[in-house]
């Protein structure tokens, strides 16, 4: 057991935190929004052109071949700095490395520097009106064209995240309808621009316009668009979502430094608790002082769940079915966390947007609308309690 | 950064678990909950004689020298077994301050005799209502304000505290300032009263994780085997997330008390920070499993024929001693936003 990192990590950190500081915008807009995603857009851009976009790639696709220990440090420097959530974290950390794993020479080539530089902007289509935790439900067609050398496209897919605002869907398609539920689905790489593709942003609960309606009328998509082989979607699409509940799309710093900012949050509002301030007073109330600290042990709970877990994968054991389990300690921890911030605030707590009186800028109501969907998206967490008591502890699926 | 054990460490820990399950089964418990003194000599010499006993003593004293991470794989085991012994006290705790703190009189007198399994030791800090294992111990190491004691066991005054464990001994102590040889004092008797708690509350929470693995190893069996309305009652969606929440608590416990045992041995200055968030997530996991693990085994397990009994009782007791999840949350409260 050994918890220090090398020499070599440590210089990593200090020029990731360096450039960081220097660069990380500050009051962005939601990048769930129009205007707020190109802002985010822009952010992104940055990121690649000083090669901090997708660190952990190899340098020939815009990378810096860092290691899993770099990539934890990274993220942990971005989310201290203050710095955005990823606008582009559906193409970099769920498709990418679907790419890397089933993606020939040539598809590599022509999406991978394109996605790290947010110059293409992926969105994830796999849930339907009628296949969402059922996912292998999914109807959409894409019908056999020998003549022109592809697939033809019909159907819908929904709640796809800013799919609005994105130029290219990955998603599932039923490609033999004969075969059973699980095979005969393929994964295609789909451009939103194609001929007969409806884009219809709808607005998620926090008001913006984040999710997003996606028909397809007689769409075609070439060979070429094919990921890792025809009726073989199914295996190849588990393969992201292992990344999804596991540890690239929720790194423990993001949750390090929501808890040091809940911790800041506490000392800020328990001083004008003690100055007599009516609004404050919930403050002062010692169970939120048990509830702040909670928060912060669990955040650090991650994060040293996460240090066991990459040393595992690291040594070739890989977390498997135990994805789930991180799924939903990092969903469930978060919503207690905005939870308590929001005790904290007490009556000032509904407050949001330019509201003259809303203490961060209203910030803690929007991440907690946004926390709360945690445990429905990537699996809702009944689905990843089945996963845990079926394929960590062995029970019986019926 | 490597945060795991070696491959020595996991080889130690498969031989004391195989010693344990081979010596330490089920009926060792409940015949310890029935005997007088509860406590078998020949299992702590069997203990000593592998090095678990004299882990932490120096090898000059003939011990094996080791430290806190070495210890936790195999305290974790003692807990999965529901071992009833002072080993948390003598070899997490007493070991350690005397190796640390005692004049060499004092040192010489005792460590020898622990590494070898020839004395128990217990301890009782400031604040601990009582003494475990007093009964059977040779060695008392007793805190009063700066000052640690020496107190050999034939010169304690016991009055017994039967536990809702029946094979847990907690006993009310006495003993005569005449009797008592002093360890350490001043400033250094604080600190080594404060190091010995954090070990002692670092190692309760290593022994609350084997506690809680077992329990849901042996509800994850019957749920399998039993059967209801035609099936085994683990294909049950509320069993199943019964088991989910169980293994989620237990899971994100025992990092931290990896962590805990890796932040004293290197002296880390958040040490205390540290013991105290695994000693909160043992104790809370370790509860929430022990419900769970009741739960699902129905009116079976609220019978003490069965034994899920003396898992369930180990582990309120434990939860609670040492600091109890509520104790040690406040203690992290005030480390972070205090400061
Ligand atoms: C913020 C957000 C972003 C999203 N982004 C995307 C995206 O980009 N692309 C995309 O394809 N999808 C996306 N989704 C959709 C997401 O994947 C689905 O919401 C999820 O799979 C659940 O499906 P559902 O909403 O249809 O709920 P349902 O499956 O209808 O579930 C409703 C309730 O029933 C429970 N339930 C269902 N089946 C079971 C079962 N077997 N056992 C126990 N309980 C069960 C669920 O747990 C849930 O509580 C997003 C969702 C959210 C909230």
């Amino acid at each position: 057991m050994d918890l220090n990192f090398t020499e070599a990590e440590e210089a990593f950190r200090a020029e990731a935190r360096q450039w960081l500081e220097a660069n990380v915008p500050r009051g962005l807009p939601s990048g769930d929004t129009r205007e707020g995603f190109a802002l985010h857009v822009e952010w992104e851009k940055k990121l690649f052109d000083a090669r901090w976009s997708v660190v952990s790639w190899p340098e020939e696709y815009g990378g810096r071949g860092a290691s899993l220990w770099e990539w934890l440090i990274f993220e942990e420097e971005y989310y201290r700095a203050g710095a955005p959530q990823r606008v582009t974290q559906n193409g970099i950390f769920l498709l990418a490395p679907t790419i890397f794993e089933f993606g020939t020479a040539e598809q590599k080539a022509r999406f991978l520097p394109r996605m790290a530089a947010a110059d293409d902007l992926w969105c994830q289509g796999w849930s339907e009106p009628d296949a969402g935790s059922d996912l292998a439900g999914i109807k959409s067609r894409a019908a056999r064209d020998d003549a022109r050398g592809g697939w033809v496209i019909n159907g819908q897919k929904t709640w796809t995240t800013r799919g609005a605002f994105c130029n290219w869907l990955f998603g599932l398609f039923r490609t033999d309808p004969e075969a059973e539920r699980h095979k005969g689905m393929t994964y295609l790489l789909v451009p939103l621009d194609a001929d007969g593709v409806t884009v219809r942003g709808v607005e998620r609960l926090d008001g913006d316009e984040g999710f997003a309606e996606v028909f397809f009328d007689d769409v075609f998509v070439g060979d070429d668009l094919v990921l890792g082989g025809v009726n073989q979607g199914w295996g190849v699409a588990m393969a992201t979502t292992s990344s999804e509940r596991g540890l690239t799309l929720r790194s423990p710093g993001r949750f390090c430094a929501a808890a040091d900012r809940l911790v800041d949050l506490w000392k800020r509002r328990s001083a004008l608790a003690a100055t007599g301030d009516l609004a404050a007073v919930g403050a002062g109330d010692p169970a939120l002082r048990d509830a702040v600290a909670q928060s912060w042990m669990e955040a650090e709970a991650y994060r040293l769940a996460t240090l066991a877990d990459v040393t595992g994968i690291v040594e070739g054991r890989p977390q498997g079915a135990r994805s789930s389990l991180t799924k939903i300690f990092w969903s469930e921890l978060d919503v207690r966390l905005h939870e308590t911030a929001l005790r904290l605030l007490g009556p000032t707590a509904e407050l949001v947007d330019d509201a003259p009186g809303a203490v961060d800028g209203g910030a803690w109501m929007k991440g907690y609308e946004f926390a709360l969907s945690g445990p429905i998206y990537a699996g809702t967490n009944e689905i990843q309690r089945n996963v845990v008591a079926e394929r960590v502890l062995g029970l019986p699926r019926k | 950064m490597r945060f795991a054990f070696t491959d020595d460490q996991i080889l130690f820990r498969d031989t004391v678990a195989d010693l344990l399950s081979k010596e330490c089964p089920a009926e060792a418990v409940r015949w310890a909950w029935a005997d007088e003194t509860g406590r078998r000599r020949e299992l702590w010499s069997a203990l000593a004689e592998m090095g678990v006993v004299g882990l932490t003593v120096p090898e000059a004293h003939g011990g094996l020298g080791l430290g806190e991470v070495d210890l936790v794989p195999l305290l974790t085991e003692v807990g999965r077994v529901a071992f009833p012994g002072a080993l948390v006290e003598t070899t997490a705790v007493v070991a350690p301050l005397l190796a640390e703190n005692a004049p060499a009189s004092v040192a010489e007198r005792w460590l020898p005799a622990i590494a070898a399994g020839e004395a128990v030791a217990t301890v009782q800090l400031a604040g601990q209502p009582f003494v475990a294992d007093a009964h059977v111990a040779d060695l008392l190491v007793a805190q009063h304000d700066d000052r640690i004691y020496a107190v050999p066991g034939d010169k304690l005054r016991l009055t017994p505290q039967p536990s809702v464990d029946g094979a847990r001994r907690l006993f009310s102590v006495e003993f005569d300032a005449a009797d008592a040889e002093l360890v350490v004092n001043g400033e250094a008797g604080w600190l080594a009263a404060n190091h010995a708690f954090d070990r002692g509350a670092g190692a309760t929470a290593a022994v609350l994780v084997g506690l809680a693995e077992q329990m849901i190893a042996m509800t994850v069996d019957y749920v399998v085997a039993r059967r209801q309305f035609g099936v085994p009652i683990g294909s049950f969606q509320a069993v199943k997330h019964h088991l989910a929440d169980a293994e989620l608590k237990v899971s994100f416990a025992r990092p931290t008390v990896w962590h805990a045992a890796y932040s004293l041995a290197h002296g880390r200055t958040v040490a205390d920070r540290d013991v105290s968030l695994a000693k909160c997530f043992a104790s809370d996991a370790a509860e929430v499993v022990a419900r769970k693990a009741l739960q699902c085994h129905g009116a079976i397990g609220y019978t003490t024929e069965h034994d899920l009994h003396f898992w369930l009782k180990r582990t309120w007791a434990l939860a609670a001693s040492w600091g109890d999840a509520a104790w040690h949350r406040r203690r992290v409260a005030h480390l972070l936003l205090d400061a």
